[in-house]
């Protein structure tokens, strides 16, 4: 298990390395610069300003200062927002994504999975087709239709929540839901399959011609393994849901991190695009070895080894 | 297992108050309280004025700030006394004197003297400052030479000429300097303020933080939130703080304009930035008092690159300017009572349109087959409409091209780039026609005039004219503004019957004004007094009230 981790974390230390220098390079390609307005601009007014934030050197020099100050922990100086650390961006912004994406996460969960499980034991009743084509519909659609539904009647119609802002400790309850819902929606297809796949097993067979009651069949023997499709796809869906989604917070005005991957590529924020970029594949990376991990405590079949 | 998610309930709620931060007030809270509730789009990139170089920015430094003089509250063309009392020229109108208010004070209580302005515009003019409206400066003597490193900064030509008299001379006649002086770009800064916290130059100085900075205006910076709010607040010390109604102003930086709708609907916001494309027109016809819609300095066009083919050829420009049905453009498409542009100066006091297209199909198939291309036969494939992918941008690039069509004859597709990606093709000529707009930075027609000369940074058609050349210059040495507008006409008419540039409207700008709002004024420019707002409390009734009023 140690060996595992240990050998996926250098792994992963060669998968930043590999972002970083993609993200790095790749923007340098996008025609543009930071610094264009409708106005142009005096040259040079822009040689002194492209001095003042290390563009007029060599793009390798640029990469390496850049790496190094990230192994310092300095992630830059945003280059649209007024002389703003990309580390207090993230800083401000990342906690804002945290708290939405975990109640997002809750919501999701607390719908998806016993819709999934109900649908799955209850197969082919209207307890199976009814919430389906709710998942199917809650798949197609997309948060910008279902964020101003949930604003429309809540906000409103019946005033009981803002319908924008990050003021008041119930504004995370509208932007959670909507992506919440969304997210149920997957999580509720992918339990109801795996279950499917399990109740289908020999074992379980086997357990109820023992006269192992219903109820226990599923919470004993089958959610554990009929769960897994939903394990593995929380780890890479949570980096996700916790980074924040630009329509959400764009919809609800949301002071988050993830308009900033959007915007940062608009504005050709070269830093700011290479911190989110970095910290996304982290997180990315990190819940991909979580996820890995639960996945092989559920079930034992897979050995991890390196 | 009950513990564990115990433990991650109370780190949620923990993360959850501590990133609650700022106070929500609502319209009517707001209008109770003195605190004016505006949308301002996004947040500004400096707070630093001498760096600014947008209208978001623009709309916080106006009230944080004051100059010389500032635009007059009734006509904007005529400026009002701001730090200085008053004001002369020499006859050639190139030297001009002012007399300062002995009562001007920053808004930490110290007084503000010439010197501050002398310091500011040296430090606006450095190059290591690297601002991009240093050139607006340009015009005060040795103002290029101590930009480009020539001349040391205190060859500036301004001087003090008494404790509260200031002198400046220009590089040349200058009749229309007060109306320039009017942008806030020209506005002092507190050396000692700047001087505190570091090296004034550098980017990194902290001055602008709140609690810190120190500004000269009706108002003074009280909390910037970044992704929240700015709120400024009265400044006590300001000379006529008697005239400032307000307590407070809270910029927002709402960037979907949905979403301002929604929040000026649920009685969040008292102005917003814009008005959704889709719901405008409805509003126009629904709730007249409680939608502006004024008309704005600010013209849309297309370039076109003279130095492809087949644009080479002016009458293949002007063919393509004449064949467009802007009223019908303006009715059927914007529908924001956008009006039609025939020149590219927007109809302003003192200077009435210079007509130079007008809608004549018969004239412009006349000269696209005189050019070559009689019904549009043997028009080239490869030329394409450039334009920015904004809703609107699309909405009329379609509409353009179906007029073409139609009236020419000539198919000409569109090509879409990213904002960024956008102005790079326009700056390089990577284009053959490509879509454009233009805002006034003062009250005077040379503001949309001048950009046109040879080689000049904001041209990008290639276009040059010596004649048109001359002209503008004449009109620099003109000391008269009758025959200096006059000849301002003559230039532009000529840049029109030669077609670079396609002018197609003139700007409105359509908002939501709460009815608490007292003091909102027309003004062409769109720069905001905010020392003459007010708010009533309670709000009087609207057509909205049903939405509201509901609180």
């Amino acid at each position: 298990m140690l060996r595992f981790i240990a050998s996926r974390l250098l792994q992963s230390a060669a998968v930043l390395l590999a972002v970083f220098t993609m993200t790095f390079f790749m923007i340098r390609l996008a025609p543009g610069d930071p610094f264009a307005s409708e106005k142009s601009m005096n040259p040079d007014v822009k040689k002194e300003l492209e001095r003042q934030y290390g563009l007029n050197e060599n793009l390798s020099v640029q990469s390496w200062k850049a790496l190094s100050s990230y192994g310092r922990g300095d992630f830059g100086l945003s280059m649209k927002n007024q002389g703003m650390r990309n580390g207090k961006i993230i800083r401000d912004s990342f906690p804002v994504s945290l708290i939405v994406g975990a109640a997002a996460l809750v919501v999701a969960l607390a719908i998806g999975l016993p819709a999934g499980i109900i649908a799955a034991v209850k197969r082919n009743t209207w307890l199976d087709v009814g919430p389906m084509s709710l998942a199917m519909i809650g798949i197609c659609l997309p948060t910008f239709v279902m964020g101003p539904i949930l604003i429309a009647v809540f906000g409103l119609k019946w005033r009981l929540l803002n319908v924008a802002g990050w003021f008041e400790p119930t504004d995370w309850i509208l932007p959670a839901a909507t992506m919440g819902l969304s997210y149920a929606a997957y999580i509720s297809r992918l339990a109801r399959g795996g279950m499917l796949e399990v109740l289908s097993q020999d074992y379980i067979r086997t357990a109820r011609a023992k006269g192992v009651p219903g109820w226990l069949i599923i919470i004993r023997h089958t959610l554990r393994n009929g769960l897994l499709p939903v394990a593995a796809f929380l780890g890479p869906a949570l980096a996700g849901i916790t980074t924040g989604s630009f329509i959400i917070e764009k919809i609800y005005n949301l002071p988050g991190l993830g308009q900033h991957f959007v915007s940062a590529v608009f504005n050709r924020d070269y830093t700011l695009i290479l911190a989110t970029t970095v910290l996304y594949a982290a997180l990315l990376v990190a819940m991909n070895l979580v996820a890995d991990i639960i996945v092989a405590w559920m079930n034992p079949r897979v050995r991890l080894s390196s | 297992m009950r513990r564990f998610l115990a433990a991650l309930l109370a780190g949620w709620l923990t993360l959850l108050f501590s990133a609650c931060s700022g106070e929500s007030i609502n319209a009517t809270e707001g209008a109770r309280r003195k605190i004016l509730l505006v949308n301002n789009k996004d947040d500004p990139r400096w707070l630093d004025l001498h760096r600014t170089n947008s209208v978001v920015e623009n709309n916080i430094m106006l009230a944080l700030h004051e100059g010389l003089v500032v635009e007059g509250a009734t006509n904007e063309r005529d400026p009002d006394p701001g730090i200085a009392a008053s004001w002369q020229s020499n006859p050639e109108k190139s030297v001009w004197s002012f007399q300062l208010r002995p009562d001007a004070r920053w808004s930490d209580g110290n007084p503000i003297t010439p010197d501050d302005f002398i310091w500011s515009w040296q430090r606006l003019l450095n190059p290591k400052l690297a601002a991009e409206y240093s050139g607006m400066l340009f015009i005060v003597k040795n103002g290029r030479e101590i930009f480009e490193g020539k001349l040391p900064a205190d060859q500036l030509g301004a001087r003090k000429t008494g404790p509260h008299s200031l002198e400046i001379t220009l590089t040349g006649p200058t009749p229309h300097f007060p109306q320039v002086l009017c942008h806030s770009i020209w506005c002092p800064l507190a050396r000692h303020c700047l001087e505190k916290y570091g090296d004034p130059l550098s980017a990194l100085n902290p001055w602008t933080d709140d609690g810190k900075m120190i500004t000269s205006g009706p108002f003074r910076l009280k909390t910037y939130l970044f992704r929240r709010y700015l709120e400024v607040e009265k400044n006590p010390h300001y000379w006529d703080a008697a005239t400032v109604k307000l307590d407070g102003i809270r910029f927002y930086p709402i960037t979907s304009e949905q979403t301002e709708d929604r929040l000026f609907r649920r009685g969040q916001l008292h102005i917003t930035y814009n008005v959704p494309l889709d719901k405008a027109p409805t509003y126009l016809h629904d709730h007249p008092d409680v939608i502006v819609n004024d008309p704005n300095l600010a013209v849309r066009f297309y370039r076109v690159n003279t130095k492809r083919k087949p644009f080479d050829d002016a009458r293949v420009r002007r063919a393509l300017g004449l064949a467009i049905d802007r009223q019908s453009l303006v009715d059927n498409v914007l529908r924001e009572n956008q009006r039609p542009a025939f020149g590219v100066v927007p109809p302003m006091d003192g200077y009435d349109e210079v007509k130079g297209f007008s809608f004549d199909i018969a004239e412009a198939q006349r000269l696209l087959a005189e050019a070559g291309f009689p019904n549009g036969q043997g028009w080239p494939s490869n030329v394409k409409l450039h334009i920015a992918d904004s809703e609107r941008a699309i909405q009329v690039a379609e509409a353009m091209q179906a007029m073409w069509q139609k009236n020419l004859g000539i198919r000409i597709p569109i090509r879409m780039e990213d904002y960024n990606s956008y102005l790079s093709s326009q700056q390089h000529m990577d284009y053959d026609i490509s879509d454009a707009g233009w805002n006034a930075d003062y009250y005077d027609p040379a503001t949309f005039i001048d950009m046109w000369l040879t080689d000049g940074g904001n041209n990008r058609t290639g276009w040059s004219n010596p004649a048109f050349d001359k002209l503008l210059e004449e009109s620099g040495q003109c000391t008269d503004a009758a025959s200096r507008l006059a000849t301002l006409r003559k230039a532009e008419a000529l840049l029109l019957s030669e077609a670079p540039v396609l002018p197609y409207y003139y700007y409105t700008r359509t908002r939501m004004i709460h009815p608490a709002v007292v003091g909102w004024t027309k003004r062409l420019l769109d720069d905001r007094m905010w020392k003459y707002f007010d708010l009533r409390y309670p709000p009087p009734p609207s057509s909205m009230d049903g939405e509201l009023r509901r609180e």
